[in-house]
């Protein structure tokens, strides 16, 4: 097992036995499904829009040279750069050039997965940049130095008392009091700061649209409109896989992704920007730039088996449905995306061979499947990867020869009756020696062990039949 | 209406570990008359290799189950998940065997137990009395794969003198996933004490589920945090008469750690 895979291991245990941490996300997320349920009954019909999320998102990726194309040209016409970049370094490499062309200092941020994908911040700041996250939970979590715990609500883990006690470690001159509204408030004021002081706003996008040149981002706080309209440049990384095909598609995608993510029936803030300032219009920032991202997507868009992952809107809409993360939580899995949706993605991105723990992960009970919004088979991803792990020879050789064996003696009555009646015995005496449980420690350290009946079934129906 | 004759198909481990299921079941199914056959030369259904990435493996046990079976008109199974395996998996599977069109028709002609009762047989009431407080686990393959949800509950309300009632997060996976329970104890554990716990509050004397394997682990959660809710398989409940004890998980002879 690689280092990687022992960790997982290690904070997995850590955390599924934490009581106070199974409560934290259970009450959080009973919270979420509650409102969940309520937004899907918003909709006529809600598994309609769902197919109708897929069939556009399908219909994208699928044309992705067109429409990225046609989103460019779009943006360059009104007066925006657009920028390709192949992987992290590429990307992060770009951003960092503008904001020293600029003699940019401080830079605000909204929240957005893919920045935490090329780990932008980090290389920022190494270069002496100052670089604030805006929303409230992406805030939160910096102040603490940690990864975001969710995809979507990226503070989960925190209770409101452990925030006070951050905040005022952290901002003791902002904060008033401990109620919500005045732990909001203590951060409203110290980010205000930065929003006026900042020179470069980075953003994320929800979608690309590429029949205006658009990019759509949704948020609750916000602090993207402020993000996107104060600082002089405004720079929105995106992977290529956010383009889609026509303005109108938002009608459907915008309530969806919503209602999946957070179970509102639209998300408070719905920005379409398209551009920098333009002549007469009085805010918005002299330069915008969209940086598209490949950083290993092509790889999934020429697999056609793992295409559909690209149709993934990242609501995190899977990791709440999934027990495992209900009980290991989102930092055990120390990757950019965690859940199933990271367990299906993470292998083929960045290396199947030391991320295939990750594909093991999950008992396939298929929740995360049966609510993705835009119905990509996650499950089934996870046991495909597993085949691809055993098709490059990287699963252990006693499993290899295991399962060999175990074919073999399935492929005839005769031959399993052999091995089970050598198991049985075999439990038998070990049990008789005391030696079961120790050895079936994988089993035993949770649960007792099944009796062991007197007679297979199989025995039973020719006793009965003979008699 | 006539009955088909049935096909029994009992999992590996249903024979090898828990076959009071496969008795009950064919206590049921025999009471309402059903003809039965069991093909001895049957085994496995292969998802233990398929989950495990060994496809290569788990499609040739899948040939030899189609060969098993080809002759059958209809096949019943006390199993979610592998009813789910012949009937959602093995055409994926299968794809390129020989075997694919015979796979492809066996999976319309495979049923889980409950789901045979009352949506082939159209039976509800087997004519069984468990004067109990029950609960009922969705399973997920047999909910998510299957879509069987409403099927147990029917059978369930129809047993005379039984309480029953709902288990809160019952949808929620118990945790046992296969091989996954044995590569990731640390998480599967959790997982079905999660399920336990909620077992516990409802107060009933048992949980009972369409799937054997899932109430194998749950009860040995359950015996090992010494709840007073025990695990049964459907069928046990079904198979129980006025005059029957209350049952049990198999015969003496059990191994304890």
């Amino acid at each position: 097992m690689n280092r990687i895979a022992q960790e997982f291991h290690q904070k997995a245990r850590e955390k599924a036995s934490d009581q106070a941490h199974r409560q934290t996300i259970r009450r959080a997320i009973d919270t979420y499904e509650t409102a969940v349920t309520k937004g899907r009954a918003r909709f006529a019909d809600y598994e309609a829009a769902r197919e109708r999320c897929a069939e556009i998102k399908w219909e994208a990726v699928n044309h992705l040279d067109r429409y990225l194309d046609q989103f460019e040209t779009n943006v360059v016409q009104r007066g925006g750069h657009v920028f390709w970049a192949s992987d992290s370094e590429h990307a992060c490499r770009y951003v960092l050039e503008l904001a020293l062309r600029h003699r940019v200092k401080t830079i605000v941020k909204s929240k957005s997965m893919v920045t935490e994908e090329i780990q932008l911040n980090a290389d920022l700041e190494r270069n002496g940049l100052r670089v604030m996250e805006t929303d409230l939970g992406e805030y939160i979590v910096q102040l603490r130095q940690e990864p975001p715990y969710h995809i979507v609500t990226p503070a989960m883990h925190l209770s409101r008392e452990q925030i006070a006690e951050l905040f005022r470690e952290k901002i003791p001159g902002d904060v008033t009091g401990e109620t919500h509204e005045e732990l909001v408030g203590a951060a409203r004021r110290s980010l205000r700061r930065d929003f006026f002081s900042a020179e470069m706003g980075i953003t994320g996008a929800n979608f690309l649209v590429a029949d205006t040149g658009m990019i759509a981002i949704t948020s609750n706080e916000g602090n993207a409109r402020l993000c996107t309209s104060r600082p002089r440049i405004h720079v929105a990384i995106a992977g290529i896989e956010k383009v889609i095909p026509r303005l109108q598609d938002l009608a459907v995608l915008w309530p969806t992704l919503a209602t999946a993510g957070t179970g509102q029936s639209i998300t408070a803030y719905s920005t379409l920007i398209g551009g920098p300032r333009m002549a007469g219009e009085n805010d918005g920032p002299e330069e915008f730039h969209v940086i598209l991202l490949d950083n290993g997507r092509s790889r999934l868009l020429a697999d056609p088996e793992q295409r559909d992952l690209l149709q993934c809107i990242r609501c995190g809409a899977c990791l709440n449905a999934c027990p495992v993360y209900r009980n290991v939580g989102g930092h055990a899995y120390a990757t950019v995306y965690q859940g199933p949706i990271g367990s299906a993605l993470t292998p083929p991105m960045r290396g199947l061979a030391e991320f295939q723990h990750l594909s093991y992960a999950s008992s396939l009970c298929g929740n995360c499947t049966s609510v993705c919004p835009v119905k990509i088979d996650l499950a089934h991803h996870l046991v495909q990867n597993r085949r691809n792990v055993v098709a490059i020879g990287e699963r252990p050789w006693p499993e290899r020869t295991s399962m060999r064996l175990w074919a073999w003696c399935m492929l005839s009555a005769e031959r399993f009756k052999l091995a089970s009646r050598l198991g049985r015995t075999m439990l038998r005496v070990l049990n008789a020696m005391g030696l079961a449980a120790p050895i079936l420690k994988s089993w035993t350290e949770h649960r007792q062990l099944p009796p062991v009946p007197k007679s297979t079934f199989r025995q039973m129906w020719r006793n009965n039949a003979e008699r | 209406m006539t009955l088909p004759r049935i096909t029994l198909f009992i999992p590996c481990f249903v024979d090898q570990v828990t076959p009071q299921v496969a008795v009950d079941m064919v206590t049921v199914l025999r009471r309402i008359g059903c003809e039965l056959d069991y093909p001895e030369e049957q085994t496995c259904c292969g998802q233990p290799a398929y989950n495990a990435g060994f496809w290569k493996e788990a499609a040739s046990v899948a040939e030899h189950f189609v060969r098993v079976f080809a002759k059958s008109d209809m096949v019943v199974c006390p199993s979610g998940s592998c009813t789910a395996m012949v009937r959602c998996f093995y055409p994926e599977l299968l794809a390129s065997s020989p075997y694919c069109e015979e796979a492809l028709a066996l999976g319309k002609r495979i049923f889980e137990f409950s789901e045979f009762l009352v949506d082939v047989a159209g039976i509800t009431d087997v004519g069984a009395t468990f004067p109990y407080k029950v609960t009922y686990h969705d399973s997920c393959h047999l909910l998510r794969e299957l879509h069987v949800q409403r099927q147990p509950r029917e059978l369930l309300r129809q047993v005379k003198e039984i309480d029953f009632v709902e288990l809160g997060y019952s949808e929620e996976c118990c945790g046992f996933g296969g091989v996954f329970s044995v590569k990731f104890p640390e998480i599967s554990g959790p997982m079905g004490e999660v399920k336990a716990t909620n077992i516990e509050a409802t107060g009933a004397s048992f949980v009972t589920a369409c799937d054997p394997s899932c109430l194998m682990h749950l009860d040995g959660i359950l015996r090992r945090m010494r709840t007073k809710a025990k695990a049964i398989y459907l069928a046990s409940i079904l198979a129980a008469q006025e005059t029957a004890a209350v049952p049990s998980n198999g015969s003496a002879d059990v191994v304890e750690p």
